[in-house]
């Protein structure tokens, strides 16, 4: 079964990270990911640029509106996101748990919707 | 007939429940499975008589009634057709799988289930509601009774708790040894809010409740039988022993008596004796946690002959302990109140202001009346006065309001 892991980080937190600690993030990520390579699980992933540069954009009317910024402010913001194959959501919540982010942020395991013909 | 029927399903229907949920994968299937089995004894036993194992009878019937069922059912949707072949075939490969050899495997199917419905994605509303409907086997309208809610509130908590299982594929096992820990923990929770939503009421609907706090007895021993580990028993030693009080905690016209002014002689020595061993047991594995050390102190509290014969020394030094376990201010102010036994009202109360002066415990009514009590007992008159009245504007409680109420007439009168 496959499942979502959405990443929420504090992004102002982020934003006071010191060179050193990006990279040592970043390399805790490349060995997270290899390891979920290795075992798997992994299907895909990318992280997502701050929300700063975000755009939400709707269709009322026939009329296309987009507008600056995420959809919703929340305490913790989207940094990306795993797609991951596991057996159930014991399995799911182990691999989530071993994400890098999930020490300070908080990650969102959600079931992908199977549809048949 | 219908009372040999009866007698089995209430001894063995939430084993089956159990096993039938493995087998089929599926709860709501499962419960079909179960009333179809149960039917068909009703028809089949008078005629045939009762099988020599009638679980692996109900077992065996309800599986193949719910492959019927599938079949039937997939006249609408195809992907049920290939369901029940498959269910069939396994069923013709393992074709008696609740046989008596097999009670470990039995036994591991009740597990499965008390650790599905407590699973930690589970909203603790659901995680109680689901718990006591698959596991106890209480109706939708004896939980929503106990737990002063609707029976529609309820259904739709059960409904979608069953609905994220099978969405979100909770899988149906004991976890491992490196979640058992955490998972637990779930589960003991559950039991134990279950146990104090039923002792909390003492009157009304107290008739109903006290059934809460014996389920979750059962479900202690239960857990305890299946998984003997410190913690489970440590919890059932603080249920057993705080239900050894029961006859004592309210007086005839329903009134609140506080421990130290309890008729001891009410007290059941049988459950008590139970709960001393327990803790013993718990303690002696030397991996205990709160629910022991809670146990601890009320088997303490329980084996005083008289209130003033109580053992405060080892109390004060098990919430000592206590507090660096699971600290919270409400166990500190216990802690205070058993130090101010030890070393004298003015220490305890020395910490009681503490607390209320960290602003935790600021509108929790227990906190002024401890510190209430604290006063009166030093003769502070007027400070005692002003902290029952604190306490009486913040209680909800009926019984609580009106055992404050009579404190605070008490202080009135020179003794």
């Amino acid at each position: 079964m496959k499942y979502l892991c959405l990443i929420y980080n504090q992004e102002k937190n982020l934003a006071g990270y010191s060179k050193e600690q990006w990279d040592s993030l970043k390399e805790e990520y490349f060995a997270y990911t290899g390891s979920i390579k290795g075992s798997g699980h992994l299907l895909g992933g990318n992280s997502l640029q701050p929300t700063r540069t975000a755009t939400t954009v709707r269709v009322r009317d026939g009329k296309v509106s987009s507008t600056d910024g995420p959809f919703a402010e929340t305490h913790e913001q989207l940094g990306g996101y795993y797609l991951i194959e596991a057996r159930d959501l014991n399995d799911a919540i182990q691999v989530a748990s071993r994400i890098p982010s999930a020490r300070m942020g908080s990650i969102e395991v959600r079931p992908i919707m199977e549809f048949t013909q | 007939m219908r009372d040999t029927v009866d007698a089995v399903y209430r001894s063995e229907s939430r084993r089956i429940l159990a096993t039938l949920i493995r087998l089929l994968g599926d709860f709501d299937l499962a419960e079909e499975a179960l009333h179809d089995a149960f039917t068909a004894a009703m028809e089949q036993w008078p005629r045939d008589g009762v099988p020599a194992n009638p679980r692996t009878w109900l077992v065996s019937a309800g599986r193949f009634k719910a492959i019927d069922r599938m079949r039937r059912r997939a006249r609408f949707d195809a992907s049920l057709g290939e369901l029940a072949e498959r269910l069939d075939a396994e069923a013709r490969r393992t074709p008696d799988p609740s046989a008596p050899q097999d009670d470990e495997a039995v036994d591991d199917d009740r597990l499965r289930l008390v650790f599905t419905c407590c699973h930690p994605a589970l909203t603790p509303d659901a995680r109680i509601a689901l718990t006591l409907r698959e596991v106890c086997g209480l109706t939708t309208e004896e939980i929503a009774r106990a737990f002063l809610t609707s029976p529609p509130t309820v259904a739709q908590r059960i409904v979608r708790a069953k609905g994220k299982i099978r969405d979100a594929r909770i899988p149906y096992q004991v976890p491992a040894r490196a979640d058992l820990p955490d998972r637990l923990d779930s589960v003991l929770h559950v039991i134990y809010l279950v146990f104090t939503e039923g002792y909390a009421a003492s009157s009304g609907e107290s008739l109903t409740r006290h059934d809460l706090s014996a389920e979750a007895i059962r479900l202690g021993r239960l857990i305890v039988e299946l998984l003997p580990e410190p913690e489970a028993m440590g919890l059932l030693a603080l249920m057993v022993l705080h239900e050894s009080r029961r006859a004592g905690r309210t007086s005839a016209d329903g009134e609140i008596v506080l421990l130290d002014e309890q008729d001891r002689s009410l007290w059941d020595r049988a459950q008590i004796a139970e709960g001393s061993a327990l803790v013993e047991r718990a303690l002696s594995s030397r991996r205990f946690g709160p629910y022991t050390l809670q146990a601890a102190i009320a088997a303490v509290h329980a084996e005083a002959a008289t209130a003033d014969k109580t053992d405060w020394r080892q109390i004060a030094g098990l919430y000592d302990v206590l507090v660096r376990a699971d600290p919270s201010p409400v166990v500190e102010l216990n802690r205070a109140a058993a130090i101010a036994m030890r070393d004298g009202p003015a220490a305890g109360l020395a910490l009681v202001d503490a607390i209320l002066a960290r602003g935790e415990l600021a509108d929790y009514a227990l906190a002024h009346s401890a510190r209430a009590d604290l006063c009166r007992r030093l003769g502070r008159t007027a400070d005692a006065r002003a902290s029952y009245e604190r306490a009486l504007t913040l209680t909800r409680q009926e019984p609580q309001r009106r055992f404050l109420a009579r404190r605070l007439a008490e202080l009135s009168v020179p003794e």
